[in-house]
C-alpha cells in the first residue's frame, strides 16, 4: 500500500486595491487550508491538519505562489507530527514556495515533531525573484516529550533570482549518518530551527552577525539573505530564541 | 585575464623578490626568540625609530592570537592598518618555518592594502631556541634573547643563536641583578657565530634600539641597491 | 597519475595553512562538548558526515571538471556561517599558493585570477588534484581525511589527549571515510553534467553556530 498522496495549493495576487486576493486556495485530503483575517494588505492562510500525519508512505506537498505586489502569511493551526505508518516506507513532505518580484511571503508554520519510529523526508524549496521578500521559519523537534526521535531528513534550498543563497540538509535520528547527536551536530539538543529572511535591502546593508541569547546566531548569507540558526533543549526555548532573533533581522 | 604569463595572478609564490605587478616588494625581516626576551618591545622601538624615514608594517604571530598585535596597537607605534596578526594554531614555529602560507598572505595583503612598503617586520610568537624563519618568508632574521634567560644561552647555541643574521642580547640593564656575565655571553656568541653580528641592548638605556635600527637601515640599503 | 602525488597532497605537512585551524574543535572543547576520546570520536564522525562529505563532493566535482565558479557559489550556499566562509576562502588562497608552486597549471592560474581573495578550499583542492594528475576519488580522499585529521590533531594539543588514542579514532573511522568518499565521488562526478544541485548539502548546526562563537573570542589558539 502506498499511503496518502495530497497536494494543497495557494496562489496570492495583488487585488489592485492595495490588498491581496487568493485566487487559488486548494485543500487536499488531510491538508486543509483556511483563509483567516488578514492585516492591511496581507492575506493570511492557516494550514489545518485534518488528520495526523504524515505517516510512513504518505506524500504530502504544499505549494504557495505569491505574485508581484501580493503579501501572504501562512501559518499552521498546530504542530505537524511525523508518525510511523503501516508500512516501512518513508514519508515525504514537500514544500514549494515561489515569490515574484515585489511579492512577500511569511511562511511561519508550527513545529515539525519527529515521533519515534517515523521516517520523514522534508524538502523545502523557495524560489524568489530578485526583489522578492521572504521570512521562512522551520522548526524541528526530535521526539515527543521524553521520546526517542524518528528519522528525519530535511533539506532547505532558497534561490534568489535563480542563484542559490542557502542549501542545507539536516539528517538526524536512528538510521541517519553517524555523529548527528554528537558535539559537531546537535550534541543532545532536541530542538533545532532555522529562520531565513530575504530582503533586497540586504544587498546594500547586510545584517550583522550576532548571537541572540544562548541558542541562536544570526548569520548573513552570501546574497541578500540572512539565516538565524538555533539549537535548544526544547521547542519552547527554540521558539523564544527565533522570535527574539526575528526582531533583530526582520527590518522593514 | 592572462594565462600565458606566470607572474599574473594574485600572489607570487615563495620568496620571489617581485610582486605580481613586477614592482619590488618590501624587505622582510623576521624577529624570533624565546618567550619574554623582548621581541615585541624591540619591534615597537624599531617602529618608533624608523617610521618617519621608511614605510613599514608589522605582522605578529602569537601563541594566543592577537595579544602582541594589540600591544603594538595600544602603544600606537603604527597606524592600526599597518599591523596584522597571524593565528598560529598553538604552533608558532610552524607558521614561520614549515608552513608559511598564512604569513605570506599577511605580508602580501599589507603591501596590497597600505603599500608601497619599504619594510615589513615579521615577529614570531615566543618559542624555543630552535625556531627560525623560512627563507621563503623573510630576507633576514633577528634572534632576540635576554640576559635574564640565563647567560649560558649563547654557549648552548641552537639554530636561532648560531645562524640568525643578527643576534640581539636584550635587557643588558638587568645583568647585575640576575648575575649574568655579559663578557662571557659576548665571547660565547662570537664562538658560535664567527663573523655574524651581535648587538647588546637595553631599551631603557639612552641608545635604546639604535644599533638594531642601524643594522636594519643597512639591510634596506642593500635590498634597494 | 602517480600514487605518490596523492601522498604529497594528503600529507598534513603540505604547506597550505591547515595547521592553524581546528575545524571547530577548539570551540567544542571550550564549550565542554569534547572532553576526551569518546567525545572526539563523536565529533569527528559528525564532522565527517556533514562538512566532510560536502567538501569531498565539491573537491571531487572540481577534479572531475565542473565549473569552479559554480562550485564556489554552491560552497557559499552550503556555508551559512560568514566566519566559516571566510576561513574556507583563506585556506583556499593558501592552498592555491602551495599548489601553484608545487604543480604549476593554467587552470590553477585561472582560478587564482578569478578569485584573488581565495576560492573555497575544496574547489582549489579539486583543481590541485587535477594539476597533480590525480582523480576525483583522490581529491575526495584528501578532503575527507583533512576534515577529520585536522581536528584530531587540534584536540591532541588542546586537551593533551594521548596521540595514540586520537590516531586510533582515525583508524576506526577509516571504513566510514571510504563510504563517504564513495558518495562524494558519485555526486561530484555527476556535477559536470547534472549541475551543482546534485552535491550533498549536509549541515551541522553546532559547527556553524560554534564557528561564529569562536570568531568572536579575543583569545584563542586556533584561527578557526
Amino acid at each position: 500500500m502506498s499511503g496518502v498522496h495530497a497536494t494543497a495549493r495557494i496562489g496570492a495576487r495583488a487585488d489592485g486595491r492595495g490588498g491581496t486576493a487568493l485566487p487559488v486556495l486548494e485543500s487536499d485530503g488531510p491538508l486543509a487550508l483556511r483563509r483567516t483575517r488578514g492585516t492591511g494588505e496581507e492575506a493570511r492562510v492557516l494550514l489545518v491538519g485534518a488528520m495526523s500525519g504524515p505517516l510512513g508512505g504518505d506524500r504530502f506537498a504544499v505549494e504557495a505562489e505569491v505574485g508581484n505586489g501580493a503579501r501572504l502569511h501562512v501559518g499552521s493551526a498546530a504542530a505537524t507530527i511525523a508518525l510511523p505508518g503501516q508500512t516501512k516506507d518513508e514519508a515525504h513532505y514537500d514544500v514549494r514556495l515561489a515569490v515574484a518580484d515585489g511579492g512577500e511571503l511569511r511562511w511561519m508554520p508550527e513545529q515539525l515533531i519527529s515521533a519515534k519510529g517515523s521516517d520523514l523526508f522534508v524538502t523545502t524549496r523557495a524560489d524568489l525573484g530578485a526583489d522578492a521578500r521572504l521570512v521562512l521559519r522551520e522548526e524541528q523537534v526530535l521526539g515527543r516529550v521524553g521520546e526517542e526521535p524518528g528519522r528525519l531528513t530535511s533539506r532547505l534550498t532558497v534561490r534568489v533570482a535563480g542563484r542559490v543563497v542557502l542549501d542545507q540538509e539536516l539528517a538526524c535520528g536512528p538510521g541517519a549518518p553517524g555523529g548527528w547527536d554528537g558535539p559537531a551536530v546537535l550534541a543532545g539538543y532536541r530542538a533545532v530551527g532555522q529562520l531565513v529572511v530575504v530582503r533586497p535591502e540586504f544587498h546594500r546593508a547586510p545584517t550583522a552577525a550576532r548571537s541572540v541569547g544562548e541558542y541562536a546566531r544570526v548569520m548573513p548569507l552570501a546574497g541578500p539573505a540572512t539565516l538565524v540558526s538555533a539549537v535548544a533543549p526544547d521547542a519552547l526555548r527554540l521558539r523564544r530564541a527565533l522570535d527574539e532573533a526575528l526582531t533583530h533581522v526582520d527590518i522593514r | 585575464m592572462h594565462l600565458d604569463h606566470s607572474h599574473h595572478g594574485p600572489a607570487a609564490v615563495g620568496a620571489d623578490a617581485r610582486r605580481a605587478d613586477g614592482s619590488r616588494r618590501a624587505l622582510r625581516i623576521g624577529l624570533g626568540g624565546p618567550v619574554g626576551s623582548g621581541k615585541t618591545a624591540t619591534v615597537a622601538a624599531l617602529c618608533r625609530a624608523l617610521r618617519d624615514e621608511l614605510s613599514l608594517a608589522v605582522v605578529t604571530n602569537d601563541i594566543y592570537t592577537r595579544e602582541d598585535a594589540e600591544f603594538l596597537l595600544r602603544e600606537a607605534v603604527l597606524p592600526p592598518e599597518r599591523i596584522t596578526a597571524v593565528e598560529t594554531g598553538a604552533c608558532p614555529h610552524t607558521a614561520i618555518r614549515d608552513d608559511i602560507s598564512a604569513n605570506l598572505e599577511a605580508v602580501e595583503d599589507l603591501e596590497d592594502e597600505v603599500g608601497p612598503l619599504d619594510l615589513i617586520l615579521v615577529e614570531s610568537g615566543g618559542d624555543n631556541l630552535t625556531a627560525t624563519f623560512s627563507k621563503g618568508l623573510v630576507d633576514a632574521q633577528v634572534f632576540v634573547i635576554d640576559v635574564a634567560g640565563g647567560d649560558d644561552i649563547p654557549r648552548k647555541g641552537g639554530p636561532g643563536v648560531t645562524t640568525a643574521d643578527l643576534l640581539v642580547v636584550n635587557k643588558t640593564d638587568l645583568a647585575p641583578y640576575v648575575g649574568s656575565d655579559l663578557a662571557r655571553m659576548a665571547a660565547d656568541a662570537k664562538a658560535q657565530r664567527a663573523e655574524l653580528p651581535v648587538v647588546f641592548q637595553s631599551l631603557r638605556g639612552e641608545a635604546g634600539v639604535a644599533d638594531v635600527a642601524a643594522w636594519v637601515r643597512a639591510r634596506i640599503a642593500a635590498w634597494t641597491a | 597519475m602517480t600514487r605518490a602525488a596523492l601522498l604529497v597532497l594528503a600529507d598534513g605537512r603540505f604547506p597550505a595553512g591547515g595547521h592553524a585551524h581546528s575545524g571547530g574543535a577548539e570551540e567544542a572543547v571550550k564549550a565542554g562538548r569534547i572532553t576526551g576520546v569518546t567525545g572526539l570520536e563523536a565529533f569527528l564522525r559528525g564532522r565527517l558526515h556533514t562538512a566532510g562529505v560536502v567538501t569531498a563532493a565539491l573537491a571531487a566535482a572540481a577534479a572531475a571538471g565542473a565549473d569552479p565558479a559554480e562550485l564556489d557559489a554552491a560552497a557559499d550556499a552550503r556555508t551559512p556561517s560568514p566566519a566559516l566562509r571566510l576561513t574556507a576562502r583563506k585556506l583556499g588562497r593558501q592552498l592555491m599558493r602551495a599548489a601553484r608552486a608545487t604543480w604549476p597549471s593554467a587552470e590553477l592560474d585561472a582560478l587564482a585570477g578569478e578569485f584573488p581573495a581565495g576560492a573555497h578550499q575544496p574547489v582549489v583542492l579539486g583543481l590541485t588534484a587535477r594539476a597533480a594528475g590525480l582523480g576525483a576519488a583522490d581529491a575526495a580522499y584528501c578532503a575527507v581525511y583533512e576534515s577529520v585529521s585536522g581536528p584530531a590533531t587540534a584536540v591532541v594539543r588542546l586537551l593533551g589527549l594521548d596521540p595514540f588514542a586520537a590516531t586510533g579514532v582515525l583508524a576506526r573511522l577509516a571504513p566510514e571515510l571510504d563510504r563517504v568518499v564513495d558518495r562524494a565521488v558519485s555526486c561530484g562526478t555527476a556535477a559536470p553534467t547534472q549541475g551543482v544541485d546534485v552535491l550533498p548539502a549536509a549541515s551541522a548546526p553546532l559547527l556553524e553556530i560554534g564557528a561564529e562563537v569562536h570568531a568572536g573570542w579575543p583569545v584563542r589558539l586556533f584561527a578557526s
